[in-house]
């Protein structure tokens, strides 16, 4: 690593004043610190967050939760309530990373992980997210992990996280607070399509830090909720196609309302509400499923290596809404403890 | 504050006051090996993808190659060095051996480590559970099979398990 100054932020405002200053928030670490051993960021000034709480995980009364910034993935994906609540994200957390990486990454930090396109990665080629206008080598490279939905022609990298792809379907709010006041930002307007500027991840303005994310009521979503993952082996790799899908049933079997967001196709969680619509009304079975898929897929195409996610993320949204009309919990494949 | 500072740092390793001077970038798997002299702690990867860095910091599990030093600052870390009691092993490491559960060793002091982290977890609850749960932890010898074996057996030995 390049040197650079530490400094422990003794609470929020200083955190915000150095953050402003260009200083790279810390909090578990698990990405920034990876990415500052390749060389790919150098900060001058690392602040660590780690003090300022922060950290809860809190029932509201209409309903929702509060998560904070701070609290780790781990203790998240397991607290009580969040598995009863809200299983899809219980389950999108467990799918990500390792054990020992979810009891140090933090809720706000599972937000900010960077892309890991081997070219972001390798500081030995051009890369515009990396270093803007130098080129895209994964447009007719390495680009089995790539983009197939929104991508640019500088960038066809896509957001690694799990517990995001959660987030976006369930419709969270990013809480921040920054020099100028706090704001909420709708998860739908967090993460950027690449479009010509793949260098900016997120719509976080400078010295601004996510304090909480809060999530709406979907008590509704409760019993049949379900997160694919698909990837290269079992457990402890990064998603080539991931679904969460979560139904509203009637005694019947109509859907009264569906939420289906896709990981590890796009430079951010994949939803597109008019595919959601189409479902409304329709009795839960693969003909309404197909017709969902159709939508949300419009436009998909691959790069050469990744071509084969088209029919995968296809094939993971059918198996999505068959195992979530099914119900929660009947996924069949990895273990991840404590099934609920 | 020069970058070039460097930071005190206290922490309390395997049982005993430690107390250091480290540069900012000084991460605590390297702070553990070259400064306290623990070299059990293995350097894989130092990506957090092979887990051979596992040590636990409150009783809790983590990747030491991707914490720095300074921010682990009052903590209580225990490392494969501090498993033992004295001269009697801890029982995830006589399990290893019963089991065969390493061959050239290099990633089992991390294996160990997220075995015990693992076990305070308690959310592992069956053979399943704990090959999801120890995923974390590569092993190129491929001792997988003996791995579980050896963690479900000590988590059966606590009733934890149902092995």
């Amino acid at each position: 690593m390049n040197p650079f100054t530490f400094t422990p932020a003794a609470n929020l405002d200083a955190a915000i004043a150095a953050a402003s200053q260009g200083a790279r928030p810390i909090a578990g670490g698990t990405n920034l610190l990876d990415l500052m051993k390749e060389g790919v960021m150098r900060p001058a000034g690392v602040v660590d967050i780690n003090h300022l709480g922060l950290d809860e995980i809190e029932a509201n009364a209409d309903g929702g939760m509060r998560l904070g910034a701070l609290a780790r993935n781990a203790d998240t994906a397991y607290h009580p309530v969040v598995r009863k609540r809200y299983p899809l994200l219980s389950a999108a957390i467990l799918a990500g990373a390792s054990p020992q990486l979810r009891n140090m990454a933090s809720n706000g930090g599972n937000l900010m992980q960077r892309t890991r396109c081997v070219y972001f990665y390798d500081i030995g080629t051009p890369c515009n997210k990396r270093e803007p206008g130098t080129g895209c080598p994964a447009l007719d490279g390495v680009n089995r992990q790539h983009a197939i939905l929104g991508e640019s022609e500088s960038c066809i990298a896509t957001h690694p996280s799990d517990m995001c792809v959660a987030l976006r379907a369930l419709d969270a709010t990013v809480q921040v607070r920054g020099p100028n006041g706090e704001r909420s930002i709708p998860f739908a307007e967090f993460h950027r399509l690449p479009e010509d500027r793949p260098d900016i991840d997120n719509t976080l303005q400078p010295g601004e830090i996510i304090t909480h994310l809060d999530l709406p009521d979907a008590d509704r979503f409760m019993a049949h909720s379900a997160y694919i993952k698909v990837r290269d082996r079992l457990s402890y790799a990064f998603a080539l196609v991931s679904c969460a899908a979560a139904l509203d049933l009637d005694a019947d079997g109509t859907i009264r309302a569906a939420r289906i967001a896709l990981g590890g196709v796009a430079h951010k969680p994949w939803r597109v509400e008019a595919a959601e619509q189409a479902l409304v009304g329709q009795p839960a079975g693969e003909q309404a499923f197909v017709a969902a898929a159709n939508v949300l897929l419009a436009g998909a195409r691959g790069h050469g290596q990744n071509d084969f996610k088209v029919p995968l993320a296809r094939n993971a949204i059918l198996q999505a809404l068959i195992i979530a009309t099914r119900g929660t919990g009947s996924a069949p494949g990895a273990s991840q403890g404590d099934p609920a | 504050m020069e970058p070039l500072q460097k930071h005190p740092v206290r922490m309390r390793i395997n049982g005993q006051e430690r107390e250091f001077n480290v540069e900012s970038w000084v991460t605590l798997l390297d702070l553990l090996r070259e400064r306290a002299g623990l070299t059990g702690t293995k350097k894989g990867c130092d990506q957090g993808q092979c887990g051979a860095c596992t040590v636990l910091v409150d009783g809790k599990r983590i990747n030491s190659c991707l914490t720095l030093a300074v921010m682990q600052d009052g903590r209580e870390i225990t490392t494969v060095e501090g498993l033992a009691d004295n001269d009697q092993l801890h029982p995830i490491q006589q399990a290893f051996i019963d089991c065969d559960a390493f061959q050239c060793g290099y990633c089992t002091p991390g294996q160990l480590c997220s075995a015990v982290g693992l076990m305070n977890e308690g959310h592992a609850h069956d053979r399943d559970d704990v090959r999801e749960l120890m995923s974390g932890n590569l092993c190129r010898c491929g001792a997988y099979p003996q791995i579980a074996d050896a963690v479900v057996r000590v988590m059966g030995a606590k009733g934890k398990v149902a092995a």
